[in-house]
């Protein structure tokens, strides 16, 4: 602003001193996370599952999945080439363990991405407006969606919508942005009384402009946080749906995995190389994010600091 | 003003109540193929039985017009009639409600003892040994998808092992009195440890974390400084104040241990609402849908304002405003 035109030329803009000072935080922070161990393997470990997914198309070929050119014994305990042992269409456990990284996390974070979108909106805008009649109508669909059982909710969903991925991942983050929305409206309206809000405002900022360069990146951290330990849920509700025979069979899904062995008579008849896997990996992927999203929410709320 | 609080929160629930009704009623309007068509292809029901639900409730007329026949309908007790056994919904609900209250009730009554005791005690020792351990497993057992867990237990304790039945809701041998007894409650230790495990272990994280932050108020302080043992600062002083979010969390959360009830029945073929609800998603049967989502939400709505009025009367600065 005028401000910084007028004194001296060495001076950084403004922007670059924001930005700076944004680096310099983000920097401070991954000191303070780099000593959260739990973090610091959470991290690791969801950046190689997040690998894992990545490759996963030069590690296994499609006709290795395709019940009709599986090669393997079917329903067999692991032997040579298959660590995992197999299905009932002769199909590698560890292939199917592999796939399914795809899915599990693209359902994972693409719903999440829906749910804290949707959360975020409706939170800053009713935690700007506090107090309005805005507020009030947003608040109360927040905690109407908070209230209903929200599981139910999902299955009837998806059991009226039909089984599609997509489907699946829209059905998700309507029903756990309440969550998110509920905390971000906190800290917006937290945020709203601080008195640098108040001084852009005599300046005559406009709502948008306040929202956006003071409220919104204030309130960020919050949303990064809730958003990591939502991934963790999404993924958990998108094994839930799949076991109940609610996912894209299409599609496989470590959930889908579980399904697919459950109704094959898996659990009867004693075929725990078929069941043990999927469900090691979502355990260990929903962990991850778990540890992720404490160790972050650590660094970030000073209190929980210690 | 606690009149004044109680009314608000009834009114509130009244109001969730319509809105999960409304919500009931179009949700199950926007499916793909109407209602009269699916009530046609439904095998078990003759002409003049589906000629009958059409006309109850009024298939045929406009939507604002059927609103109203359901509202009218539900309110005196009429949910429909099941597509896969012609049956009201309403009986087959109430005939399957009773496992499901057991399964949820014993589950949930484990999950808030043990969660609660293992918080507090890993709060108070924070960084301890079973503060660690108690952490580390909650947070494996919170990231365990219920279903899974369940095949486990099932594989481990009922396939390898043989110590308890691999489902069901009893032996149906005609046993009576304290025999039955104990064999529902041999048939209910798998399902309700599946559900005590997955619950205790996120009210064990709530229940730690808030203890942690009351833990270092100045009351507590105080209470040290007057020279209070620890079990007193603990029990009077501390637990007190932290049990109230964990009060919220707990209730809230019941939505979702009603939700997890549904994979835990289907997985142990436990034949309450749970393996309805799935036995309803298999064959289309909307009606019954219908009614178990309806159901669940009256039974959390009633807990919310069950916990809303004690809250209110714990915690009086919340029922004064």
């Amino acid at each position: 602003m005028t401000v910084t035109a007028t004194s001296s030329q060495s001076l950084p803009s403004a922007r670059k001193l924001v930005w700076r000072r944004r680096r310099q935080a983000v920097a401070r922070n991954w000191l303070l996370y780099r000593h959260n161990r739990q973090g610091v393997v959470g991290l690791g470990v969801m950046v190689f599952f997040v690998a894992l997914a990545l490759v996963s198309p030069l590690l296994v070929s499609p006709a290795d999945i395709e019940p009709a050119t599986a090669q393997g014994v079917p329903n067999s305990p692991p032997y040579s080439g298959y660590p995992l042992g197999t299905d009932n269409f002769g199909r590698s456990v560890l292939d199917l363990v592999i796939v399914g990284s795809r899915i599990s996390l693209l359902v994972g974070i693409t719903a999440t991405l829906v749910a804290v979108l949707l959360g975020a909106t409706i939170g800053v805008v009713s935690g700007y407006y506090g107090g309005t009649r805005l507020d009030t109508g947003l608040n109360a669909v927040t905690n109407w969606f908070l209230v209903i059982p929200w599981l139910v909710l999902a299955i009837v969903l998806s059991a009226i919508l039909g089984a599609s991925v997509w489907i699946i991942i829209v059905v998700i983050g309507v029903t756990s942005w309440a969550q998110p929305a509920r905390l971000i409206r906190a800290q917006a309206l937290s945020v709203r009384e601080r008195p640098y809000v108040e001084r852009a405002r005599v300046l005559g900022c406009s709502d948008r402009t306040i929202v956006a360069r003071h409220i919104l990146p204030n309130v960020a951290p919050v949303i990064f946080a809730n958003a990591i330990l939502t991934v963790a849920v999404a993924i958990l509700t998108e094994t839930t749906l799949s076991i109940l025979g609610l996912g894209d069979a299409t599609a496989i899904s470590w959930g889908v995995v579980i399904e697919q062995a459950f109704s094959a008579g898996a659990m009867t008849n004693g075929y725990w190389w078929w069941l043990v896997p999927p469900g090691v990996a979502i355990v260990c992927v929903t962990l991850a994010f778990t540890m992720c999203g404490y160790a972050l929410d650590e660094v970030l709320n000073p209190k929980l600091r210690r | 003003m606690r009149w004044r609080y109680l009314a608000r929160k009834v009114g509130w629930a009244m109001v969730t109540l319509v809105f999960v009704l409304a919500f009931n009623f179009f949700l199950f309007r926007i499916m793909p193929g109407d209602p009269a068509g699916l009530l046609a292809r439904s095998q078990r029901l003759t002409e003049a039985e589906v000629a009958e639900q059409r006309a109850l409730f009024g298939l045929d007329e406009p939507l604002l017009h059927q609103f109203g026949t359901y509202l009218k309908q539900t309110l005196s007790g009429n949910l429909g009639t099941s597509y896969l056994t012609g049956q009201p919904v309403v009986d087959t609900i109430t005939s399957r409600m009773w496992p499901t209250v057991l399964l949820v009730g014993v589950g949930t009554i484990i999950a808030i003892v043990l969660g609660l005791m293992m918080g507090i005690r890993g709060a108070w020792t924070r960084g301890s040994r079973f503060d660690r351990s108690s952490l580390y497993g909650s947070l494996t057992l919170y990231s365990t998808p219920e279903g899974w867990l369940g095949m486990m237990l099932l594989i481990i304790f009922a396939g390898t092992l043989k110590w308890f039945p691999v489902g069901g809701y009893d032996s149906g041998n005609g046993d009576t009195g304290i025999e039955h007894v104990v064999d529902v409650l041999n048939h209910l230790v798998l399902p309700a440890a599946t559900l005590a495990l997955g619950y205790g272990a996120s009210y064990m994280i709530v229940m730690r974390s808030s203890l942690i932050e009351v833990k270092d108020e100045d009351f507590v302080g105080t209470a040290r400084a007057k020279g209070l043992t620890e079990t007193m600062i603990r029990r009077k002083h501390a637990v007190p104040n932290a049990f109230l979010p964990s009060f919220t969390l707990i209730v809230l959360s019941f939505g979702f241990v009603i939700g997890g009830a549904i994979v835990v029945e289907t997985i142990f073929s436990y034949p309450g609402i749970g393996q309805l609800t799935y036995q309803a998603i298999d064959a289309y049967d909307y009606p019954v849908l219908q009614g178990v989502f309806l159901v669940s939400s009256l039974a959390v709505v009633i807990a919310n304002l069950f916990a809303d009025v004690t809250y209110g009367f714990l915690d009086p600065r919340i029922s004064e405003v």
